[in-house]
């Protein structure tokens, strides 16, 4: 689960991580209200999305006078924010952030990750923030440090102070700079996060240490008990398909094709899927109806398939192993009849009591076609929705 | 011979009395498991489906001479579980519980560290299917039916897509010596390289089967491996060849976050490591098939 800049920068504010002053802002008055607030002669209008890379998408606009700032917020707020990490339908934006400007000396890259190789925290400096990590990867691999935490004692402050140095700070700014990296560990930490980006964290020409701009996820196993961060979840920045369906408890992530995909078990669907591809369809979503294939859970499975407008047949893969097929079949039939669907529809029962599963979609007098395997579900699916295709055209 | 799990295992079930633990608890008895009990604290000293319960890890251990366990019990308390199962000194723990933060997992893992690796438990999972040595036991949540005794390791993160892949090759005759499912988990225990090894080891094993999917280093890390000490022939599939970069697909693990994570990337370092692949999820049988009677050919 991702949150917003300004949350996440509150969050690090209380453990002792410095960030420019700043407010929240819903409308052009109040931005510009914020603005003479904070006084000064130059802000920062930040658009508030759950993406990156938002200065290059007119997002992030510095400045001179209240009437720019209000100016600013007139053309963002309302606006969808396309980046090149929210996909083509771009980002809502409805609040804004507007932060005093800051003389920046130095742009330094903070990071916290979970490594899944080494299984622990692993800290990511490098002393030529403001590009993406990747850029800096790619363009100053040897500015890049890394060092990683022992869970069993946390976190020792001569490793922030090694990075510290590392970034070739002045003296004066290590403790500041010790301070900031464990702050940022301890928001990690305490929070369940699995990533947490300052970038850039700068140095002021005042000697300050600013976190100037903060991404985070959090770790939704641990959700249940970081209440505080599940109340930060803005489902306006989520893709509506799967808002719906996560309502509903089902795991589904909504993608760019015609062929909805009802499937038990996260790797039969993503394997479902590349079945559909490889048979010359593309799939509209992942969706993993989970353990029990119940009739209630198919039902919101077909109507979370069905929000997505652009589904044009839809293809059922259940692999029964605590289930039986029949009982599924019996599901899917009474779905079919809940739910009505006007779309050809594929489903492929296997395991337990498959003949008997195959009896009762054949003979339920639902047009349902049957598919005995995962290639001839898919080749099925391709062919139904092919037809359908045609017809229209 | 089979690995990890076959017929003088003793198992002991944790989370023994709740709902699901109780369901497949039965389930393994029928398939003949040795299932000699299992913990549920405050409940010690109560019979539970014609078995003792007992309070502690330890207390079972002493009582039954339980060598394993399997975890059912919830994710708020499932890494204490786990914890608690090596601390009394199991040879080998299954966790099948989904949705243990992976914070938790992290210290699961620092904390198997202060037993001597010979010494230390052997972790599957978790949020995975368990084990199955056919004919011999299971120590988990798939059916046994679609499974026939033989000769084939399979190893995978996902569950149905394991079963997947045993249907199609009992429908060509193959069997299987144990299926392992490691788990869709960023952070989870024996890893695709650690299974890979066992299998490797194994008398009764000819071949492995790898079912891996998007996102971490494990596969590409077995393959390497694979390549450098591994015998017997290795055939993979990775799922998720249509899977966008950055969303997570159902496994807290299947997430697209680094170059080398997507099912492309991860196909090329396996075909580098002479691994062969499965074209489509379609065609397991066909190409343990083909890969056995190669085998034989050449030997």
């Amino acid at each position: 689960m991702d949150i917003h800049e300004y949350q996440a920068k509150e969050l690090l504010a209380r453990q002792g991580v410095h960030v420019p002053r700043g407010g929240l802002a819903y409308s052009p008055e109040q931005a510009a209200y914020r603005a003479n607030e904070l006084g000064g002669s130059r802000w920062v209008v930040k658009a508030q999305i759950h993406s990156g890379a938002r200065g290059k998408a007119g997002g992030i606009r510095v400045c001179k006078t209240d009437q720019e700032v209000s100016e600013a917020a007139e053309t963002m707020l309302g606006r969808r924010l396309v980046t090149h990490q929210t996909g083509p339908r771009g980002k809502l934006v409805s609040r804004l952030y507007v932060e005093e400007g800051v003389d920046i000396a130095q742009e330094l890259y903070l990071g916290f990750v979970l490594d899944r190789k080494a299984e622990r925290v692993m800290i990511v400096a490098s002393g030529s923030g403001g590009m993406e990590i990747e850029e800096i990867a790619e363009k100053e691999p040897d500015s890049i440090i890394r060092a990683t935490v022992d869970p069993g004692t946390g976190m020792q402050q001569f490793q922030a102070r090694e990075i510290a140095f590392g970034l070739g700070l002045e003296t004066a700014l290590i403790s500041k700079a010790t301070d900031t990296i464990m702050g940022s560990y301890r928001v990690f930490r305490d929070f369940d996060a699995s990533m947490l980006e300052i970038n850039p964290l700068v140095v002021t020409k005042d000697g300050q240490l600013l976190a100037l701009d903060a991404k985070m996820s959090f770790d939704e196993n641990a959700l249940f008990r970081r209440p505080e961060i599940s109340e930060l979840r803005d489902k306006s920045q989520e893709d509506p398909r799967e808002t719906f369906a996560s309502d509903r408890g089902l795991s589904y992530v909504g993608l760019d094709g015609n062929i909805g995909c009802i499937i038990n078990g996260a790797g039969l669907a993503m394997a479902t899927m590349d079945m559909i591809k490889i048979a010359g369809g593309e799939p509209a979503n992942f969706l993993d109806i989970g353990g029990g294939a119940s009739p209630e859970r198919v039902a919101k499975s077909f109507r979370a398939v069905l929000a997505d407008k652009n589904v044009e047949a839809i293809l059922v893969n259940i692999f029964a192993g605590i289930n039986r097929c029949d009982w599924v079949a019996e599901g899917v039939v009474k779905a079919i009849r809940e739910v009505g669907i006007e779309m050809p529809l594929v489903v492929r029962l296997a395991g337990t009591n498959v003949e008997e599963g195959r009896r009762i979609l054949s003979q339920s007098g639902e047009s349902v076609i049957v598919a005995d395997t995962l290639a001839e579900a898919a080749d099925k699916a391709v062919a139904a929705w092919r037809a359908v295709k045609s017809k229209a055209a | 011979m089979a690995i990890l799990l076959n017929e003088t295992t003793r198992v002991i079930v944790q989370g023994f009395t709740g709902k699901i633990g109780s369901f497949h608890a039965q389930d393994m008895l029928k398939y003949g498991t040795k299932v000699v009990g299992g913990v549920t604290p405050g409940k010690g000293g109560q019979t539970h489906l014609g078995l003792p319960v007992f309070n502690t890890v330890k207390g079972a251990v002493r009582e039954t001479g339980a060598d394993a366990s399997i975890v059912f019990v919830p994710p708020p308390f499932a890494a204490d579980s786990i914890m608690e199962a090596a601390d009394a000194g199991l040879r080998l723990c299954v966790c099948i519980t989904d949705g243990i933060p992976a914070q938790d997992m992290m210290r699961v893992k620092r904390y198997m560290r202060r037993y001597r690796f010979d010494d230390r438990m052997r972790l599957v999972g978790p949020n995975c299917a368990g084990i199955i040595s056919p004919g011999k036991a299971l120590m988990g949540i798939m059916p046994g039916s679609i499974y026939l005794p033989g000769s084939v390791g399979i190893v995978g993160r996902s569950g149905t897509l394991g079963y997947e892949a045993a249907s199609q090759m009992k429908a060509l005759g193959i069997g299987v010596s144990t299926s392992v499912g490691i788990g869709g988990d960023p952070i989870n225990g024996s890893s695709f390289r650690d299974v890979l090894e066992y299998f490797e080891g194994d008398a009764e094993t000819d071949a492995v089967v790898m079912i891996g999917e998007i996102g971490g280093p494990q596969e590409a890390e077995a393959a390497l491996w694979a390549r450098d000490n591994m015998k017997k022939p290795l055939i993979a599939y990775i799922a998720g060849l249509s899977a966008p970069k950055g969303k997570r697909m159902g496994h807290a693990g299947a997430i697209i976050s680094a170059f080398g994570e997507s099912a492309q990337e991860k196909v090329e370092i396996l075909k580098e490591c002479g691994v062969t692949i499965v074209p489509t999820p379609a065609a397991f049988g066909p190409t343990v098939a083909s890969t056995l009677s190669g085998a034989r050919q050449a030997a």
